[in-house]
Formats: structure tokens, C-alpha cells, sequence
């Protein structure tokens, strides 16, 4: 007897060690792919072990084997829940390595296009953040709103998810002669949408509890940790790639960079919202601004040529059966060019050895290194927070694991 | 040790080169590459520098890594506050790209991406690696998000980044075998089996 409470260890006989658990890969309250390593003490987490990659697919070594034009599929599949942007990234990048500039009128496409893919990807993300915080009513608004923005993107490049709309030197398709009326038929019913989602949830008492005040991070970790996006821009710091280095037409339109203040969850939530509204606006003025003219490149050699021009034009044939044999032969050199996607700044870097496909194609992926400061984020708060704050940092698995 | 050899094997191929390649790139370069330069001027440690198609870029002795990478974020110039991104590029090859490459017998590159948010300015830092002496400096102390970064790099190349906290596979899984972005990893090569692990 005496023997037994020598050795009696309080913590283990009690049961208050710490609880090892592991929570995903496949969790409801995670949209994405991902598991967490947990240490709980009680319900406070002592330790947390990010472990990604249930997604990875390649995509590097995928790219190095394909033409340059073959690329553009891959892309879609990045941030799927707003392809056409990583469609416009590399595209973007592409051309700056071969010195290429696109029309006027396809950089404005292109513009109303990445808007709709930023439109898309942050219906997508608060919708889910309402749905795992237990509003599945304030999902289904938005999710009403996406199903519409998609109607309109398949109008014009006939695809609702994985784009695939751009090319190196243009665009597949124009837009469609009646688009600018049904864009704001669809935008009267998106910001009735947009109405109804803010009164469900920003003066909702359980939402606003659980959003704010946590996940926050300061405006220097947050730089030193690579945060960039709407996650940056809520701690405030006023980073965007549309301002800081304009591409395409963004420094003829008039629109504002919603900051936060405290870079809590709650901030990233307004900073999206604010988000939505600011695209609209770009679509709107863009819709006004657009000029007439060419949406392709008038050379052969990049801008594959319409199956009129091949079938009656010798230059075209000749240049159409090189760049589907061999690839478009992408001058020698390296390059980076980086765009504003939903979740920050989406990067691509190029290496090319001046034939048809690349040496090098990287992606840099706003969401990896958010989701590797989640442990400073998250570290001594209870494991409640952890669903707020992993769906605003909008982990997509297809883009972070690659 | 193992530092000193990569130093030294890279200064002897292209030390002569060194002082002539800056001079050449001097005159259509950038605020940012004369700021490094002129700080770096009596050292071989920058191999070469220019500014193609506007992207400003530095090729870095590898032993050097960590003065270079402490004066870009701290100088009140530069101030690169954020490490955008970190990857490697294998020229198993495609050497010719970058005529540097061969005189350093050099088969890897480790190339960062750097961005200043104050100066809007960025800048790449590349740093040569021999396939033999695969390793360099973790640069995690400086920037904290390079952790990931460099755990991917290791998982998919194979480059050792000294002095890192935690330096295991990140996309792929442990028992994975060889770095599959190598360029001599065949796309069908097969990997083995393994069960569920607990």
C-alpha cells in the first residue's frame, strides 16, 4: 500500500497529461485537405504540427514536361476557386520573358476575368468560414451568389470551375455581345446577397465571438513570415500588387485597399468583404472603359491562329503545326513576375532554355507560408480558434500542396 | 569546414571574373544592385549581378549567404522586410543559361526572392551549388517564413540547409525515396508501398 503512493503520479493517474490528437486529414470543421498534430491541455493547444501535402500532385515536374501552352490547364487546378487568376499570373509571367504585350482590350478582359476569379474565391472562403463557424445559412447566400458569377463566367469562356481561358499572347474567346447587361442584372442580385449575408452575420453575438480577438498576428511577424493578401492587409499594412506594381490596366482604374487594424480574424473577414465590394467596382469601370479592338497578339508565332487563318494562310499553318509539335520556343532567360490573387501574392518563376517547355516553372503559393505561421498564430489559444483562424488564412489545397 | 571548401572551390574558378562581371552589369543596373554592390565591392563574395527584363538579380558566394541575406534586410536602403519566396533550379543540362554556372562547376541554384515594402523594391539572391557539396546556411533566423520553404527544398531537391530547426520532408512522406525534382528522377519511377502508419 505504502509502496503504491510512492509511486503514484498525479497527472497520469487523473488523466491531466497532455492529450496528443490528431484532427484532419479529413475533418469537417477544415475545409482543405490538411492535418494538425495537436498537444491539448484541456482545450488550450500547447503545441500544434502542420502537416500538408495530401494534395500534392506535381505540378512542378508535371510542368517541365509540357509545352509552354500545355501549362495553362495545370494552372486551373492551383487556387481552384479562382483558376482564371492563376491563368492570368502565368500568363503574365510568360509574356515577360518572351517581351510580349497582349491588346488593350484583352488586358481589360483580362482584368473583369481575375476580378470574377477574386469575386469567386471570396464567396467561396467566407461562405465556408460562416459553414465551419455553424452558420450554414449565411453559406448558402453566398453560395447563391457564386452559382450566379459562375453562370457569367461560363458565358464567356464556357467553363464554371477550371477556366483555362487565357493564352500566352490572348485570350480563347471574347466576351459575349450582351455581357455587359448581364453582368449587372447579376451584380443587382449578388449585392442584395451581399446585403443579407453581412446582416446575418456581423452583428451575429456568436460570431463575432469567436472571430474576434483571435488568430491575430503583428504586422512585423506577419511580414517575416511571407504573409501577403487580405491576411497582410488586416494587420495594416497596405501591400498589393495591384497598386505597389500595377499589371495589366489596374493603374487606370479607380479603386481603394481595404486595411484592417488589429489582423485578427474578424479583420480578415471585413478586409474580404471590403474586398468584394472594391471588385465589382473594377468590373464596373472596366465594363465602361473597354475598348474595341484585337484580343489576341497579331503574331503566329505566339498567338496560336484562328483555324480560319490555318486552313488558307501558309504562315499560320507552318507556325501552328511548329507550336503544337514542338512547343512555342520561349526565349533563353529567367524571370519572375508576381499578380494579386485572393489569398495574396501569387508568384510565378520561370526558367527557360529556349525550347518548348520550361526548365523551371514555380509557383509560389500565398497560402504555404501562412499556413506555416498557423502554430504562432494559434499556440496557447483554445482549440475552437483554430477553425476561425485556418479558414482565414484559406488554405487551398490544390495551390499549397502543388 | 565543410563551409570553407565551397568558398574556397567557388572563388578560385571565378574570382578572376568576379570584379569584371559587376563592372559590366554597373552601368544598366538598378538603385538596389549599386547599393549591393558598392557594399560588397572589395569582396569576391558577388559573383555576378544584372537586371534583365527589371528583375534585379544577385549571384551570391554560398558560404556568404547569411552576411548578404543580414545586410539586405537590415540596411536602411534595402530593408527587404519580406523573404517572398525560396526555391532551387537544377541545370542538370541547361548550364549554357547562365554562362557562371560551368565556370563554378556548379549544378544547383538556390534562388530567393525578396521584397521590400517600405522601398517597393524587390530583389533575387541566387547562390550556386555543387551536386557534391549540396548544402547551405538556413536563413531561417533572419526570416521565419523560410522555414517551410526550405523543408520543401530539401524534400523536392535535396539541398542540406545548415543550421535548420526541423529540416524534414514537408509535401512527400518520410519513407519517400530520392528528390523527385532532380532532373535525372525519371516521371515513372515507382515508389514503395507503405501501410497505414499508426
Amino acid at each position: 500500500m505504502a509502496n503504491n503512493q510512492k509511486n503514484y503520479d498525479f497527472h497520469k493517474e487523473s488523466h491531466t497529461e497532455p492529450l496528443e490528437i490528431n484532427m484532419g486529414p479529413s475533418h469537417p470543421a477544415t475545409h482543405g485537405t490538411v492535418k494538425f498534430y495537436l498537444t491539448l491541455d484541456g482545450e488550450t493547444i500547447k503545441d500544434i504540427d502542420v502537416e500538408i501535402g495530401y494534395l500534392h500532385r506535381a505540378f512542378e515536374k508535371e510542368c517541365e514536361l509540357q509545352h509552354w501552352s500545355g501549362i495553362f490547364p495545370y494552372t486551373d487546378r492551383l487556387d481552384y476557386t479562382a483558376g482564371v487568376l492563376n491563368n492570368v499570373g502565368y500568363a503574365l509571367a510568360v509574356e515577360k520573358l518572351i517581351g510580349i504585350e497582349t491588346p488593350e482590350r484583352c488586358k481589360y478582359i483580362r482584368v473583369i476575368a481575375s476580378e470574377m476569379g477574386r469575386l469567386s474565391g471570396h464567396y467561396t472562403n467566407l461562405a465556408a468560414c460562416a459553414m465551419e463557424l455553424g452558420a450554414l445559412t449565411a453559406f448558402l447566400y453566398f453560395v447563391e451568389a457564386r452559382e450566379y458569377l459562375w453562370d457569367l463566367i461560363e458565358s464567356f469562356c464556357g467553363a464554371r470551375l477550371t477556366h483555362n481561358y487565357i493564352r500566352i499572347g490572348g485570350l480563347t474567346s471574347d466576351l459575349p455581345d450582351e455581357f455587359p447587361e448581364s453582368t449587372e442584372v447579376v451584380f443587382k442580385k449578388n449585392e442584395k446577397l451581399y446585403d443579407d449575408f453581412a446582416k446575418l452575420l456581423l452583428k451575429n453575438r456568436i460570431f463575432l465571438d469567436r472571430m474576434r480577438d483571435t488568430g491575430g498576428i503583428s504586422a512585423e511577424l506577419a511580414k517575416e513570415w511571407g504573409f501577403s493578401g487580405p491576411c497582410l492587409r488586416a494587420c495594416g499594412v497596405p501591400f498589393d500588387v495591384r497598386k505597389s506594381e500595377p499589371y495589366l490596366v489596374y493603374d487606370k482604374l479607380d479603386f481603394e485597399i481595404p486595411i484592417g487594424s488589429t489582423g485578427d480574424n474578424f479583420d480578415r473577414f471585413l478586409v474580404r468583404m471590403d474586398e468584394i465590394k472594391q471588385s465589382i467596382r473594377i468590373i464596373r469601370q472596366c465594363l465602361k472603359q473597354i475598348p474595341d479592338g484585337p484580343i489576341n497578339v497579331d503574331d503566329p508565332m505566339w498567338r496560336q491562329p484562328s483555324k480560319d487563318d490555318i486552313n488558307s494562310d501558309m504562315e499560320s499553318m507552318i507556325f501552328h503545326f511548329k507550336n503544337v509539335i514542338e512547343g512555342q520556343k520561349v526565349p533563353e532567360g529567367e524571370v519572375y513576375h508576381a499578380i494579386e490573387a485572393c489569398n495574396g501574392e501569387l508568384g510565378f518563376y520561370l526558367v527557360s532554355n529556349g525550347s518548348g517547355s520550361p526548365v523551371k516553372c514555380r509557383v509560389r503559393p500565398p497560402s504555404f507560408p501562412m499556413t506555416s505561421a498557423l502554430p504562432i498564430m494559434v499556440k496557447g489559444s483554445l482549440l475552437a480558434d483554430l477553425i476561425p483562424t485556418f479558414d482565414m488564412i484559406n488554405l487551398i489545397g490544390g495551390e499549397c500542396d502543388r | 569546414m565543410e563551409k570553407q571548401t565551397i568558398g574556397k572551390s567557388l572563388d578560385s574558378a571565378a574570382g578572376m571574373n568576379n570584379q569584371k562581371n559587376i563592372e559590366n552589369n554597373k552601368n544598366n543596373s538598378s538603385v538596389v544592385i549599386n547599393r549591393v554592390t558598392d557594399k560588397f565591392s572589395d569582396s569576391k563574395l558577388i559573383i555576378y549581378a544584372h537586371s534583365l527584363l527589371g528583375d534585379d538579380t544577385i549571384v551570391v558566394q554560398p558560404a556568404e549567404i547569411i552576411n548578404v541575406m543580414q545586410f539586405l534586410r537590415y540596411d536602411k536602403l534595402l530593408t527587404f522586410d519580406m523573404m517572398i519566396d525560396l526555391t532551387v533550379v537544377d541545370y542538370l543540362g541547361n548550364q549554357q543559361i547562365h554562362p557562371y554556372l560551368s565556370d563554378l562547376r556548379a549544378r544547383f541554384e538556390v534562388v530567393y526572392h525578396l521584397y521590400s515594402i517600405d522601398k517597393n523594391h524587390r530583389l533575387r539572391v541566387k547562390a550556386p551549388l555543387m551536386e557534391e557539396n549540396a548544402f547551405i546556411n538556413s536563413i531561417t533566423g533572419i526570416w521565419g517564413g523560410a522555414n517551410w520553404f526550405e523543408r520543401e527544398a530539401w524534400d523536392l531537391y535535396g539541398i542540406v540547409f545548415q543550421g535548420h530547426p526541423n529540416l524534414r520532408r514537408i509535401l512527400l512522406y518520410e519513407e519517400f525515396e530520392g528528390h523527385p525534382l532532380r532532373k535525372e528522377y525519371s516521371k515513372t519511377k515507382r515508389q514503395p508501398l507503405i501501410g497505414p502508419r499508426n
